[in-house]
């Protein structure tokens, strides 16, 4: 093999027995070489995922067969599951390494790896905001697993899920709760319906609502008004009373159902109980839970993570590698996320950690291997709200011009200024005149602020003629007999004459502006 | 009794006058808006000469010499108000504005020389002659700036900014020369004093022009909702100096709504008045004159073939009008093209940038023309996150406004404003004349990006001709 002076991607194989998944699928390659990178893979790294050694080769990779080698000649190395200790041990020091990783509870990991000063980027740490959707993992194996659960949940279920009339009898159709409307709970609604069941999802964030619905599931809501929405698109915890009337209609749910779908995980802490022994107790024999949650110890009180059992005749499914039951699928997707992630680091020649870029920051969990996790706070909530972009900073010239000469403080301190210096010095008249001004003013403020942008233009050319006003002070000058020997009258004359054009002309044209809005 | 009837119709005027500012801040309630400021003025100008007609002092008032004055002006303004084209609307309000200005200023001066004004004594005299003054000063920059601001818009002068060397420093010698003259004016002796005035009037209006040929053509939105602040302030200080509250209160609204709507302006494009104002944008910003860096990638033309074909196959369409339609005139082939594809339920919205064309809300009133009903046409923010679903977004003519840098290159002169973020659709057609830069001279990677295609040509032309194939 012939090394080469460019910078390397390097795919190991998973090296835990039970992972089917691979960091990257065979077309993912190309992405990489366009973008000046030299593709490894290690043999063999594919084979659980159906993708065999030799479509990565004739897609542009070299395939690496020494495990050790294929560790320490990596310059990029891109993983799924957080290394092992031993491999973080053959791990090239000052290289990069992206996988998930879990930061909260790997910190003899991020110890090792810290010491060989590596650069480590989590997938799951990548912030949830609408830039980064393109890369949220989380995201893409929440959607393979929510999939996964449905199909785990039929294959147990000893009926159909859709309703059939046959020849032989009606057959009722399937009922299933799904917990947790996010990108797990959303497929598995989506999924579920297209099997024919009918769909109840229950979320703390009632901004989700339409979403269940456009998927076909039917929302279930409390009579109690709290809205769950966290940041990171995360759902908060919620109120004592809540909690309490939110058990009570699962408690009333389990008796109905057949298969509950439960996904309320938080991250880096225990799942909450959602579904205790009793309302399992209370289900029909041979339904279904399949608890998504299982990898921070289950939103049922019965799941055992990483297992299946019959309890009181209910089977509660645990399984915690539901993306890496589709291992093709979640590969190519987890593939894709890295491409766009990679892509953000830059190509071969101009490659580095970008930390001014926020999603680059919040993946960043080590920097040469200093711990930089977790990252200053972004809060942005992903669901109801937009999801914008910081502005780039405005160069300071800008920042430090006079915006803020309208801001309701300013404006205050300088009038009473202006006030004060006055009212020492002046008459009643001019007070008087002052303070109609003054309200004026302040009236004006007030009506315009709100003006919906549509509108700019008519109000603008409405405004024009108003201030064609001017017209009757010229008025005033107007008066006596030869006016035409009298400078004075001669120019209020011509402003006369000029305010009226701006008079006529601003009101007509603004006329024939609005004539042309309608509705539909 | 008289002053107490004409008192109350003041009132009632400037009510209306409020409550046309506010009727025209909602779509709903805007031409009951227009309808209450035009009774508003009739009413004003009624009473003014009810008020002239019964005060004998100040004399029998003259409509010889008044009414071929008014009727006149009435008949011109009607004229100008039919006759423009709606893509030049802008052109038509500076110049409205600078006869607003003119009038101010002739105003002032009327007041100076009328005979009143040498009967006041101590500190009424002072005061009167301070908004004589401003008055004046007032009205000449808004007179000469606006007729620089129509020149630019109507594109009879250039629209790049016209930057002398130390402009800041002439600005302010001009300011200090006014004041120091202007003190000078309040101790003359009458004859002295018209002089006085007339040179503090003359600087003003060189100062007009100067600081509006400054400012580049597509700041003229703000700059021309600035001057008609500017003529509503000088409306308020011939108020004060005729004693005549209707005028204070009109000028006071007119002024502060028309400074708000600036202010409004500027933050859409994420700037501060003063740096719109003394800014000489697009040359003299940042470090990297004439662009944020270098674009990557490659231009990709396409055909009016290939576009009415994707509009076929789309399902979401978006249009992002610029200035460019308004050039182009091409507002109602676009709505030719909307009513078709809305005839096979493709559902095709409009998004507008605040600062999209050369005043703002100018693509609304533009679509409006062209019969586009409002309730498909969205704000920027609106639409922004709705853009990952477009399969199809068409750019007809705009150019800064969904340009990417604005947000990605902090050199960019741009910078920090917010734009239509065009580039997230699923594929974006953008019709340009040429490859030109925009007005603020920002090369634009939007053009280089893989999911865009170009389709070059006068936007009338080759919409008519993606509209035929379209068919």
């Amino acid at each position: 093999m012939s090394i080469n002076a460019q910078m390397n991607i390097t795919i190991p194989k998973e090296s835990d027995p039970s992972e089917k998944r691979v960091a990257i699928a065979p077309v993912n390659v190309v992405a990489f070489s366009k973008l000046g990178y030299d593709v490894r893979v290690e043999a063999g790294a594919g084979e659980s995922a159906n993708f065999p050694d030799s479509t990565y080769q004739s897609a542009g990779a070299i395939i690496v067969s020494d495990r050790s080698e294929v560790w320490s000649q990596a310059d990029l190395l891109l993983k799924l599951d957080p290394p092992t200790m031993e491999e973080a041990s053959m791990i090239r020091e000052g290289s990069t390494l992206i996988s998930f990783a879990y930061p909260a509870r790997n910190e003899d990991l991020l110890k090792v790896l810290g010491e060989k000063k590596i650069n480590f980027l989590g997938m799951d740490c990548v912030p949830r905001i609408s830039r980064a959707q393109s890369m949220d993992a989380l995201s893409s194996m929440a959607n393979v697993a929510g999939y996964r659960a449905v199909v785990e949940a039929s294959h147990q279920f000893g009926r159909f899920f859709t309703g059939q009339i046959t020849a032989a009898g009606k057959v009722p159709p399937a009922k299933i709760l799904v917990i947790g409307a996010g990108v797990a709970g959303l497929a598995a609604i989506g999924v579920a319906r297209n099997m024919g069941a009918i769909v109840r999802a229950f979320d703390t964030r009632p901004a989700v609502k339409e979403e269940v619905k456009s998927l076909g599931g039917e929302f279930l809501e409390l009579d109690l008004e709290e809205d769950g929405t966290g940041s990171g698109g995360y759902a908060k915890v919620m109120s004592k009373d809540f909690i309490e009337a939110e058990m009570k209609l699962f408690a009333e749910q389990a008796e109905e159902v057949d298969v509950i779908i439960t996904t309320a995980m938080i991250p880096g802490k225990k799942s909450p109980v959602l579904i205790t022994e009793d309302m399992v107790k209370s289900m029909k024999r041979g339904s279904v839970i399949v608890d998504l949650a299982a990898e921070g110890g289950g939103n049922c009180e019965l799941t055992e993570p990483g297992e299946a059992k019959v309890v009181h005749g209910v089977n509660v499914l645990g399984y915690t590698d539901l993306p890496s039951r589709l291992p093709t699928q979640s590969s190519r997707l987890y593939g894709n996320n890295l491409v766009k992630l990679v892509n953000l680091l830059g190509s071969a020649d101009e490659f580095s950690i970008d930390q001014e870029d926020e999603v680059v920051r919040g993946a960043l969990v080590l920097d040469e291997g200093k711990l930089s996790w977790p990252p200053p706070k972004v809060e942005i909530s992903q669901q109801p709200a937009k999801p914008k972009d910081e502005p780039a900073p405005v160069s300071e010239g800008e920042a430090a011009g006079g915006s803020s000469i309208f801001s309701p403080g300013m404006m205050f301190g300088l009038l009473a200024i202006v006030l004060l210096a006055l009212g020492w010095k002046g008459e009643n008249d001019f007070l008087d005149q002052l303070t109609v001004f003054v309200l004026s003013c302040f009236v004006g403020y007030m009506v315009v602020w709100n003006v919906t942008p549509s509108l700019h233009t008519p109000l603008m050319s409405v405004t024009n003629a108003i201030s064609g006003i001017i017209l009757i002070g010229g008025m005033l000058f107007v008066t006596g007999a030869e006016l035409w020997k009298e400078t004075k009258s001669i120019l209020a004359g011509v402003a006369i004459f000029l305010a009226t054009i701006n008079v006529a002309g601003g009101f007509l044209v603004t006329h024939r502006m609005l004539k042309m809005f309608r509705k539909e | 009794m008289t002053t107490g009837i004409v008192t109350t119709a003041y009132l009632v005027s400037g009510i209306l006058f409020v409550m046309s500012l506010g009727g025209l801040s909602k779509q709903e309630s805007a031409r009951k808006g227009n309808l209450y400021g035009i009774i508003g003025m009739a009413f004003a100008i009624i009473a003014t000469f009810i008020k002239l007609s019964l005060d004998k002092d100040a004399g029998e008032i003259n409509l010889q010499f008044l009414a071929p004055l008014m009727i006149g002006g009435a008949l011109i303004g009607t004229i100008l108000a039919k006759r423009v084209e709606m893509t030049s609307m802008p052109e038509l309000v500076a110049i409205l504005n600078s006869f607003g200005g003119a009038a101010a200023l002739l105003v002032g001066l009327s007041t100076f020389l009328d005979p009143s004004n040498a009967q006041l004594i101590g500190s009424e005299k002072l005061i009167h002659d301070i908004e004589i003054l401003l008055g004046v000063f007032v009205g000449g920059v808004t007179f000469t700036g606006s007729v620089i601001a129509f020149g630019k818009l109507r594109g009879s002068l250039s629209g790049k900014p016209f930057l002398l060397r130390g402009r800041h420093m002439l600005n302010l010698g001009m300011l200090g020369s006014s004041i120091w003259l202007g003190s000078q004016f309040l101790n003359q002796g009458h004859d002295q004093a018209w002089l006085s005035l007339l040179i503090v009037m003359a600087i003003s209006l060189v100062l007009g022009i100067h600081l509006i040929v400054a400012i580049g053509g597509a700041d003229m939105p703000v700059v021309v909702s600035m001057l008609n602040s500017y003529s509503g302030w000088a409306a308020a200080a011939a108020g004060f100096m005729l004693k005549n509250d209707l005028l204070i209160i009109t000028g006071a609204l007119v002024g502060s709504s028309g400074a708000i709507l600036s202010y409004i302006m500027c933050k859409a494009m994420n700037r501060s008045l003063a740096n719109v104002i003394f800014g000489g944008f697009g040359t003299s910003s940042g470090s990297s004159p004439g662009g944020g860096g270098e674009v990557e990638g490659t231009i990709t033309e396409t055909t009016a073939d290939q576009v009415a074909e994707e509009l076929r196959e789309a399902k979401e369409v978006m249009i992002v009008p610029g200035y460019g339609m308004a050039v182009a005139q091409a507002q109602h082939v676009v709505k030719d093209i909307t009513e078709t594809l809305r005839a096979k339920d493709v559902n095709v919205r409009f998004a507008i940038h605040p600062v999209a064309g050369r005043l703002p809300g100018h693509m609304n009133v533009l679509l409006a023309e062209a019969n586009v009903p409002y309730d498909i046409v969205f704000e920027m923010d609106e639409i922004n996150d709705d853009l990952p679903e477009v399969d199809l977004l068409l750019v007809v003519g705009a150019n800064d406004i969904v340009n990417p840098s604005a947000l990605e290159d902090s050199s960019s002169p741009i910078a920090g404003m917010p734009v239509i973020e065009a580039w997230n659709a699923k594929s974006v057609v953008a019709l340009k004349r040429s490859m030109a830069a925009g007005y603020s001279g920002v090369e634009n990677p939007l053009y280089f990006k893989d999911n865009t295609d170009m389709l070059f040509g006068d936007a009338k032309d080759t919409l008519s001709a993606v509209f035929s194939k379209l068919g």
